[in-house]
């Protein structure tokens, strides 16, 4: 048996391991790749090392994406922590001030959460050029500011859910009203959830490439993605400039995921199971 | 739906106010007849709702109507156009043969994708589940990739799926010395060779539902099942499995919704002509590329159908959930 079991437990390891090297691979490449100077760009020895740690493809990318980054930075975190403020808000109405028809208002809102953005493209589009704002940091903030609605209300609602109403009337009791019980019961309970939300909208705006294409195309103003995929697209650039300009893109939400992973985990599980 | 059945507390609140009365105006009393919720605190919470409610309504229910609106008028010029033509965009899409390709594209898509995803992603959360050392770091490292964007997933799978260096030199390192595809660039399967990718990114995800649900499982309910003499394969084949069905369709769900909307990695990925086409590249290029919005309207409003086949069944199960 536990000769056995030696060998079962063996086998798991290894599958496991072998899996691992396979989620592994593709950030291997884009390290060593961008790590590597022109002259070593051979495609016969992709896989191996480099022969010393050369920075002229980070360097070179950076010069490349650096406006784009920052204009990243400058959609995204407004963005995110708009969108967290409106979400707490509305999950604390739809968690403690139901009201007739209120739970089918939050399904509605939830199917925004899922259907694909392709069917609301043009209107978006006309609309932002009809309202001045196309073309505009400030449009894309309020665009994801308005699709984080429903992922960050369901996010929200679950956790004021798990808050006991009987804290809710005491509050009442004590003289809270609405806005009351808000700021001074709710709000300062609420981080775990908040930081969470933040989490989570962080990346997908941060990590958003079609809603940046269409609104803020032009290569000045165009957000980390955007700038990372023309690169990509014109053939003239070399793979190491390429793999480093990817691995910067990546580099905020793989540092947000490393120091934040178990509040990511619980966001992905709370955005899927249930409200 | 519990909606009335549900004592909300704001209703206690606002009823207490009401009784203390203030001057009773005709309209005031019908809202205390009628609709004792709608006063005092409770207006005020459904005033905060108000703007999202707005916001939802236009940007989402509005476009979409809008969208199905431009699908039937012959906009296909810069210029906007509001020339009614009925379904002439429907039946034009119908017949075009990119769009054959799209749907081909998208039943291949979506079984390679999801089968990816399902399984592997069911079978790492089985291995993690034997308490396992190290958990933490097999699992941080699975879910790894779900954290960078697609335009970065296709750049790096790009470079891998190169036929003369990648994959096919690391196939060839192994031994297989005449090892060669051309993956996504291959004219009858490149859409399945981008599927790796985007199952490369999207596993963790997976795996994450199902280790919860896995956890979700309890010891006696294993324990019940060894006593009445299930080896591992049954127990997980009559028990484990059917107990998490509901994870494994909230996984096709989300699977699915992503093999319709699938945008990024075919841009950065794209094989010859249409090999890799999807709905939502065709969809952007007519747009934006060659400024046909009634087509690409027409496009869009096909996806938004298509997913409510995936939505609608899966909201319902939330909402059956929740009332529970």
């Amino acid at each position: 048996m536990s000769l056995q079991r030696f060998w079962s437990r063996g086998a798991i390891y290894l599958v496991l391991i072998a899996f691992c090297l396979f989620y592994l691979m593709p950030f291997y490449v884009m390290f060593i790749t961008g790590l590597k100077p022109y002259e070593d760009l051979n495609v016969t020895r992709m896989w191996d090392l480099p022969k010393g740690i050369y920075l002229e493809g980070i360097i070179e990318a950076w010069k490349r994406v650096a406006p784009n980054f920052r204009n990243s930075a400058m959609i995204t975190i407004p963005a995110a922590l708009i969108s967290s403020f409106i979400g707490s808000m509305n999950g604390y109405v739809f968690a403690k001030w139901r009201f007739p028809g209120s739970d089918t208002l939050f399904v509605l809102f939830l199917v925004g959460m899922f259907l694909p953005y392709q069917g609301i493209l043009i209107p978006l589009v006309r609309t932002l050029q009809i309202v001045g704002l196309y073309g505009s940091p400030v449009g894309l903030i309020m665009v994801h500011c308005i699709f984080g609605i429903p992922i960050t209300a369901l996010l929200f609602r679950s956790y004021y859910a798990s808050i006991p109403n009987e804290l809710i009337d005491a509050s009442k009791i004590d003289g809270c009203g609405f806005l009351g019980i808000y700021r001074y019961v709710l709000l300062p309970i609420s981080m775990p959830a908040f930081a969470v939300v933040l989490l989570w909208q962080f990346t997908s705006i941060w990590n958003d490439y079609l809603i940046g294409l269409v609104v803020l195309s032009s290569p000045r103003l165009a957000p980390i993605n955007v700038a990372v995929q023309n690169i990509a697209g014109s053939w003239s650039v070399e793979w190491n400039v390429q793999m480093s300009a990817a691995l910067i893109a990546a580099l905020p939400t793989i540092v947000v995921y490393l120091a934040l992973g178990k509040l990511f985990m619980r966001g992905l599980l709370a955005g899927s199971l249930k409200g | 739906m519990r909606i009335l059945g549900n004592k909300t507390v704001g209703q206690s609140t606002s009823t207490y106010r009401g009784e203390r009365g203030l001057a009773a105006s005709p309209l005031r009393s019908a809202i205390r007849r009628r609709a004792p919720w709608l006063r005092g605190d409770t207006a005020l919470a459904i005033l905060v709702l108000i703007p999202s409610i707005i916001a939802v309504a236009v940007f989402i229910y509005g476009f979409i109507i809008w969208t199905g609106y431009i699908s039937t008028v012959k906009w296909n010029t810069v210029v906007e156009d509001h020339t009614f033509v009925g379904l002439q965009n429907w039946i034009q899409l119908f017949k075009m043969d990119r769009f054959h390709w799209d749907l081909r594209n998208l039943a291949l898509y979506a079984v390679g994708f999801m089968s990816q995803c399902i399984v592997f992603g069911f079978l790492i959360a089985v291995l993690l589940d034997q308490k396992i050392k190290g958990e933490a770091l097999f699992r941080t490292i699975v879910i790894f990739p779900f954290a960078v964007s697609g335009i970065v997933t296709g750049v790096a799978w790009r470079w891998l799926m190169q036929p003369t260096t990648g994959i096919n030199l690391l196939f060839v390192k192994m031994g297989l010395e005449n090892f060669y595809f051309e993956w996504n660039a291959h004219p009858k399967w490149g859409i399945l060779a981008i599927t790796i990718a985007a199952a490369w990114q999207f596993t963790g995800y997976v795996m994450a539902l199902y280790l919860a649900g896995l956890r979700g499982i309890s010891e006696e309910v294993r324990e019940a099942a060894r006593v009445d003499g299930a080896g591992t394969w049954a127990l997980y084949r009559r028990i484990i499995i059917p107990l998490l069905m509901p994870v494994t369709f909230t996984a096709i769900v989300l699977t699915g919704m992503g093999s319709i909307r699938v945008f990024d990695l075919v841009t950065i990925l794209a094989g010859p002509a249409f090999t890799t086409d999807t709905l939502a590249f065709h969809m952007y290029q007519s747009t934006f590329g060659q400024y046909r919005f009634s087509m690409g309207a027409t496009v869009g409003f096909f996806m938004i159908l298509l997913s409510l086949f995936l939505v609608v069944p899966y909201l319902r199960s939330m909402q059956f959930e929740a009332e529970r």
